[in-house]
């Protein structure tokens, strides 16, 4: 009887120390590996002094960019981590908008988040103001230094600074393939007239073999729908310009407005016309049934249609060993505006907002908004897909013709520049109604009015 | 979590030293003793969280102001939700009863033949399979590529759904079958009756088997056969089970949630509650509206759970 006792006894006092152990490891662990000294020696580390010595801290990072597409974010740190000894934990995740939430409301946010909306900022400025640090100095001045006013501003919750800019992308690009233009003697419309006269050509000269001039896809998962809402926000900045624009995101006008209703009739004109779409894909239906990674693959594969509406990044879903150059396999042309001289551009990025004031913390988020971060990411992406709108990254850096051409579109102050639409205005209109009633209007064939009519109604 | 474990793993230490010190315990004071910590439990993972989702439902999309019952409301007036509600309402009527009905057929029809085994364990293979992955085999199942109008065959894309090539071969048009609703809805819940009619299978050939041989036999010699002694013999001796197998898949249909959000994401008029109040509450950072929505399916699943818990209780009393 007493050695079952003394048995027990130990068994018990064997998983409470085992337990211990457990904690301890989990807590005290993530010794910071240095395994890149090889690589060091060779970086110029005299833009980093003002940072000081970092040696021993980490920084943990948290974003909803995932392979392939992290590495070069990875690599773009380097320079940082060698020259103040700080090391950067990189962590992506594709559930990312709904995971930082709730990592905050567990009190376990992490260092830095690269916020790709700023209604999303907004949104956790208004529900966890103790938790977002305003950006740090060093960081500021390189922002009033580097970019636009505007991209402070999209930064910006009620007169403070929480989100720095980090990358960009242009939005209003049309993909198609130079070579088969040529052949078909096409060229580039500059306005959106000669957009739809070529689209009317394209008809005219082709249809008797199937193809069709455009071809899209709005499928994307949780977030099906927001490539149409893409196509609203850049018609609306032509039919409607700036200003109404702007009044739109506001909610100053109801967003089933008489002017915003144009704009969704201009949209349909193209999406919702069968002589148009879906080139290789189907009926008009099939858009919300194919992925928006997929959409313009048949402008390569089977030269079924000819144009395809998406963001610069759209280069990353080309096979691989896509010529994208202005005359190889595809390229994009500009979205026209009504007439050659009204541009209009719509574009995104993301927003490094941090949610510790740690010396480190700062220095990493001024590191962010620095040029040489910005040439470093360039470097560090050698096949292309990504930009920013700091004025400081070296346009020779970038690698691919898209980006270049992306970098000059969103440097040139002739260009009247409109931050995506969906991603400034509250999450259940922005990530909610505006998506599920686009693809409702292209799926089931809701009217103009009745998916205006529900997306204003669902306004918090 | 840890501290959780840690917590679990200190009380329960704590209660066998007690319990092992006083051997002279009286035994209400041992029961207690076991029973605390899982009381505890109860109220701080299970009781409490339900407290305050009920309270969240009453309070505006951040919980701060206190909105009434308007989160309700909207639930029950608004189009969308309108269109939730119905989808789970079908979702329960329909999964429950046809996924059992056929396990029931199945059960009876392989009873006591010779490639018995072989045959439930077809059916039985699903219940292994997750829902997500289940999804995603049905959604290649439906998968949709058109029929071009003036394309050459070379140009033709392949069906590869395995519908649409029945219908190809039968001469029809290819369909969209997730696109169009209400009719969307049923292609996703033929998904779980897939999954659940091995269960139902398997409990209900197990009852089937229980039946005692005299009662058959007695049946048998009064000139009972085929049909009418499925129905007056075999369904009322396995009463009991049948109830436990149709509302053990009502409660799991009422929070199917996986298979809405593989295959559609809750598009083209197909969500559910279980579905909407995950957007509501984690994508639209609705908290109120997600909690409602959250007592909106446990108000629906309470009768389920509990004329469930009677009949467990009637048929072990039988015993």
């Amino acid at each position: 009887m007493n050695r079952i006792t003394r048995r027990r006894g130990t068994a018990l006092v064997a998983s409470v120390a085992g337990l211990g152990l457990l904690i301890t490891a989990c807590s005290g662990g993530d010794t910071p590996g240095d395994d890149d000294t090889a690589a060091g020696g060779d970086t110029d580390c005299a833009a980093f002094e003002q940072y000081g010595d970092l040696s021993g801290t980490t920084v943990s990072v948290y974003t909803s960019i995932v392979a392939p597409e992290d590495q070069p974010h990875i690599d773009s740190y380097k320079p940082f981590e060698e020259c103040t000894g700080a090391t950067v934990a990189y962590e992506g995740s594709k559930e990312f908008e709904a995971q930082l939430l709730v990592r905050l409301e567990a009190g376990n946010p992490p260092d830095i988040a690269y916020i790709p909306q700023p209604g999303l900022l907004q949104t956790i400025v208004g529900d966890f103001p103790d938790a977002v640090a305003p950006v740090s100095e060093a960081a500021e001045a390189n922002v009033d230094e580097f970019y636009a006013a505007s991209w402070k501003g999209y930064g910006t919750v009620d007169g403070t600074f929480y989100g720095a800019p980090l990358g960009a992308n242009v939005k209003s690009f049309v993909w198609y393939s130079p070579a088969v233009f040529e052949e078909n003697g096409y060229e580039v419309p500059t306005t959106w007239d000669e957009l739809i006269a070529l689209s009317d050509q394209i008809v005219a000269d082709h249809s008797a073999e199937g193809k069709k001039p455009w071809c899209a896809g709005i499928g994307s998962g949780d977030a099906t729908g927001w490539p149409a809402t893409d196509w609203l926000e850049d018609l609306v900045l032509r039919t409607a310009g700036g200003d109404v624009y702007d009044q739109w995101i506001n909610h100053e006008i109801p967003f089933n407005d008489p002017q915003i209703a144009d704009a969704l009739g201009e949209v349909g004109s193209i999406l919702k016309n069968d002589e148009y779409v879906n080139g290789g894909l189907g009926d008009v239906s099939s858009i919300a049934s194919t992925t928006f990674q997929d959409g313009g693959l048949p402008i390569l594969t089977n030269g079924l249609c000819f144009m395809h509406r998406q963001a610069s990044f759209y280069a990353a879903n080309w096979p691989e060993g896509t010529d994208v150059s202005s005359d190889g396999d595809v390229f994009a042309f500009y979205l026209p505006g009504p007439d050659a001289d009204t541009r209009p551009l719509l574009g995104g990025g993301e927003f490094v907002a941090a949610f510790a004031d740690r010396p480190e913390v700062a220095a990493f988020q001024a590191y962010l908004t620095s040029p040489e971060w910005s040439n470093a990411k360039a470097i560090a992406t050698p096949s292309g897909g990504w930009v920013s709108a700091n004025s400081g990254l070296d346009p020779a850096n970038l690698t691919s013709e898209i980006d270049q051409l992306s970098a000059e579109l969103l440097a040139d102050t002739e260009q009247e520049f409109r931050f995506d639409a969906s991603d400034l205005m509250p999450a259940a209109v922005g990530a909610g109604a505006f998506w599920t009633e686009m693809t409702a209007w292209i799926a089931n064939d809701k009217s103009d009015d009745a998916v205006l009519d529900s997306i204003e109604a669902a306004w918090p | 979590m840890i501290v959780a474990i840690a917590l679990f793993v200190v009380v329960m230490g704590l209660v066998l030293l007690l319990v092992e010190r006083a051997k002279r315990l009286p035994s209400w004071a041992v029961a207690a003793a076991f029973l605390l910590p899982t009381v505890a439990m109860i109220l701080f993972g299970l009781v409490w969280p339900a407290i305050d989702t009920i309270r969240a439902s009453f309070y505006d999309r951040n919980g701060q102001n206190f909105v009434g019952a308007d989160n309700y409301v909207q639930a029950f007036t608004q189009n969308e939700f309108q269109i939730v509600l119905r989808n789970t309402a079908v979702w329960v009527v329909v999964v429950p009863i046809v996924a059992t009905f056929i396990g029931l057929v199945y059960a009876v029809l392989v009873d006591r033949t010779r490639f018995e085994k072989f045959a439930k364990t077809l059916v039985f293979l699903p219940m292994a399979i997750s829902m997500v992955g289940a999804s995603i085999i049905w959604r290649f199942v439906y998968e949709y590529r058109p029929v071009l109008e003036n394309v050459p065959a070379e140009f033709q894309p392949a069906q590869i759904g395995l519908m649409n090539q029945l219908l190809v071969w039968l001469g029809l048009e290819p369909q969209q079958f997730l696109l169009s609703p209400p009719l969307n809805s049923f292609f996703l819940i033929v998904v779980m009756i897939w999954i659940q009619a091995g269960f139902a299978m398997t409990v209900l050939s197990a009852a089937i088997k229980a039946i005692p041989d005299d009662i058959v036999e007695a049946a048998r010699l009064d000139g009972l056969g085929g049909l009418r002694m499925f129905r007056f013999i075999t369904v009322p001796s396995i009463r009991p089970a049948l109830v436990v197998v149709v509302t053990t898949i009502a409660m799991g249909t009422l929070k199917v949630f996986d298979i809405v959000r593989t295959m559609t994401g809750g598009n083209f008029e197909t969500s559910v509650v279980a579905n909407e109040f995950y957007r509501q509450s984690f994508v639209q950072r609705n908290t109120g509206m997600g909690a409602a929505l959250a007592v909106i399916l446990f108000v629906l699943v309470i009768p389920i759970v509990a004329y469930n818990v009677r009949q467990l209780r009637r048929a072990e009393e039988i015993r």
